[in-house]
């Protein structure tokens, strides 16, 4: 009967329940929106980071990060772990890098970059770079000495396909060196800073110019699925104990802070969105309490304990919040899903997003855990603004609302 | 036994400069099955001491023992209870839950007091029959006239199976036909079923149909008579 009484209660005052259900129901819906809006981005850029940049695991010398990237670190049999690992169960592909600091010059301009020296065919399949070649083609169409060059490396370099570059960089020796490549094709990733920062030749090549007894500086390992990440880098540290074996959050830490920042950041979002919300509904509760002081108090009279009075309001501002929440998180899940397939093209701010690496197109996502968190976070909402009204009503002495009836 | 017994009853409030006595000293006894009109100009204290007796307000000093009880000693929940189980009201303003029918308005009470269901539907139908809304069960108050509503505030009241119903002004808002129709009803279920009423009025109506009116001035009994 409580809930009952409580149902019809909140529908006495139509407009009124409308209006701050309608405001919970749009509070909720923004907030669960933003928060898959935001949770998009960052699933993409991890998707991102690991398929095209870092992969799910790395190995390298143990020294090489160390010293800095020392050309003279790379891993001893690389060749042959390379391999090993290449037919291992977890891994779809892996992919040997011999990389080197240096400079890039061309007749306008010069420019310090990373040179990744790659087996065309096996990074193609490890980061898909071959599909992000918007000029030119992926080291076809020059008969030596290819280079891939970023397109905003390009622009600052002002070099275009089929132009001769120069590669400056130190040999295994410690002499410097210098090689003159062509622009066989220029690639654009999600990253305009990585564009700008790196550069592709053949390691066959490389490898004559840097020297022959290197094998690869790198090996980047892409799993069969995201889910084998711990289980692998434990396997691979177990089976190569004097190499540096780093999983991609160890790799990129920052994405791990992202994550966990994110996640901060929406609870605190949320927690303004349902404190503002708060206040709307203790308004109402008490405007609710207030005009019914005589009907409160007659339900005390007639033998309406404390505990139940209270119980009718919590109930009442529970419908309320419950109502408007459920409306909002639906409509948050609807437009999530929706634009999960569709994207929100955030073009106007490319500039701005491309620059640290985020894509110009966001497909929100949220889990299912965010759904119940957010619907808990309604539930003690409702409790807590019931409480000031609930207060108010457990205050009323029946007989003073007797004396104004 | 008494259902009513007060002693040496006060209530002073102390709001203003001069403590104002609006019962002072009342000593009354009220009987099973009696139909009585506490009955006094305005001020006299007629509402303060059927709020008294109904536990609804403490006295400054005196005892109120209803069915044996000293509701003076009693804490505010004990009060509560006691009121559900032990005390019907009929307010001036019938007073009945505006979301509720009329079957669930006299229903309620029996809820608060965890009645089984078969119980509290046989019980509700009789009581409306009794009152004569048999076909008005499912009618809000809205729906209802004020004498309507006035005699589901009393099937609400009796619901509970009170030792005793307070009626505080229960025909001042009724027009003279459902005045006297509402009296006619509790004058039966007096008569017939031994239900005790105590009623404050002013109304002459009720007044000639009580069998025993008590007259109150400035808080004290001045005239307590019986009559056929």
């Amino acid at each position: 009967m409580l809930i009952k009484i409580s149902w019809r209660n909140i529908w006495r005052h139509k407009l009124r329940s409308a209006v701050v259900i309608t405001a919970i129901a749009l509070g909720l819906w923004a907030g669960v929106f933003i928060m898959g809006f935001y949770f998009g981005i960052i699933e993409q850029k991890i998707n991102d980071v690991v398929r095209s940049e870092v992969s799910h695991i790395q190995i390298h010398h143990p020294d090489y990060k160390k010293e800095d990237f020392n050309i003279n670190y790379f891993i001893p049999d690389g060749l042959t772990i390379s391999e090993d690992l290449s037919v291992d169960t977890l891994v779809q592909y892996t992919s040997g890098r011999v990389i080197s600091m240096g400079m890039i010059g061309s007749a306008k301009a010069n420019s310090g970059v990373r040179i990744i020296g790659i087996d065309p065919e096996v990074e193609a399949l490890l980061t898909g770079i071959d599909n992000k070649v918007i000029e030119g083609a992926f080291f076809k169409g020059v008969k030596r000495n290819a280079i891939l060059v970023g397109q905003k490396l390009a622009t600052k370099l002002n070099i275009k396909v089929r132009s001769k570059v120069v590669l400056t960089f130190q040999h295994i020796n410690g002499e410097i060196t210098a090689a003159a490549f062509r622009v066989a094709g220029i690639f654009k990733t999600l990253n305009t800073t990585y564009d700008e920062s790196n550069v592709y030749v053949n390691n066959k090549e490389f490898r004559k110019l840097v020297g022959e007894n290197i094998t690869y500086h790198e090996i980047a390992i892409l799993l069969k699925e995201h889910e084998y990440v711990d289980t692998a880098a434990e396997k691979y540290k177990g089976l190569y104990p004097g190499l540096l074996v780093e999983d991609w959050l160890e790799i990129v830490p920052l994405m791990r802070y992202m994550t966990d920042m994110m996640d901060q950041v929406m609870l605190i979002f949320m927690l303004i969105i349902m404190l503002a919300l708060m206040f709307g509904i203790v308004n109402t509760m008490l405007m609710a309490v207030l005009e019914r002081t005589r009907e409160l108090g007659m339900l005390m009279a007639i033998g309406m304990n404390k505990f139940r009075l209270f119980n009718m309001i919590l109930l009442e501002t529970l419908i309320l919040a419950m109502v408007g929440g459920l409306i909002g998180l639906i409509l948050g899940y609807i437009t999530i899903e929706y634009y999960a397939v569709k994207g929100i093209d955030v073009g106007i701010f490319s500039a701005a997003y491309e620059s640290v690496g985020f894509s110009t197109k966001v497909f929100p996502q949220l889990e299912a855990r965010y759904y119940i968190q957010t619907a808990l976070q309604v539930v003690i909402l409702s409790i807590f603004a019931s409480l000031y009204p609930g207060r108010k009503a457990l205050k009323l002495k029946p007989v003073e609302a007797i004396r104004k009836i | 036994m008494y259902v009513i017994e007060t002693k040496d009853l006060s209530k002073v409030y102390d709001n203003g400069a001069v403590p104002v006595h609006a019962v002072n000293g009342v000593d009354l006894n009220i009987e099973d099955d009696e139909f009585t009109a506490i009955v006094g100009p305005s001020g006299s204290g007629k509402t303060t001491l059927l709020n008294m007796v109904g536990g609804l307000d403490s006295p400054t000093a005196g005892t109120i023992v209803v069915n044996g009880k000293d509701l003076s000693r009693m804490r505010e929940n004990e009060l509560i209870n006691f009121r559900l189980n032990h005390i019907g009201f009929v307010f001036q303003s019938y007073n009945l839950i505006p979301v509720l029918t009329a079957k669930e308005n006299t229903e309620f009470i029996m809820l608060l007091q965890k009645r089984p269901k078969k119980e509290r539907d046989a019980r509700v139908l009789s009581l409306l029959k009794e009152v004569g809304l048999s076909d008005k069960i499912n009618k809000k108050p809205s729906e209802l006239s004020g004498g309507q509503q006035q005699r589901v505030a009393v099937a609400r009241a009796l619901a509970a199976k009170p030792d005793f119903v307070l009626a505080d002004e229960p025909t001042a808002n009724l027009d003279s036909k459902s005045a006297t129709n509402l009296l006619n009803i509790m004058a039966r279920l007096n008569k017939e079923e031994g239900t005790t009423f105590i009623f404050s009025t002013h109304d002459q109506r009720v007044i000639d149909r009580a069998r025993r009116v008590i007259t109150l001035e400035d808080g004290k009994i001045v005239k307590d008579i019986t009559q056929n």
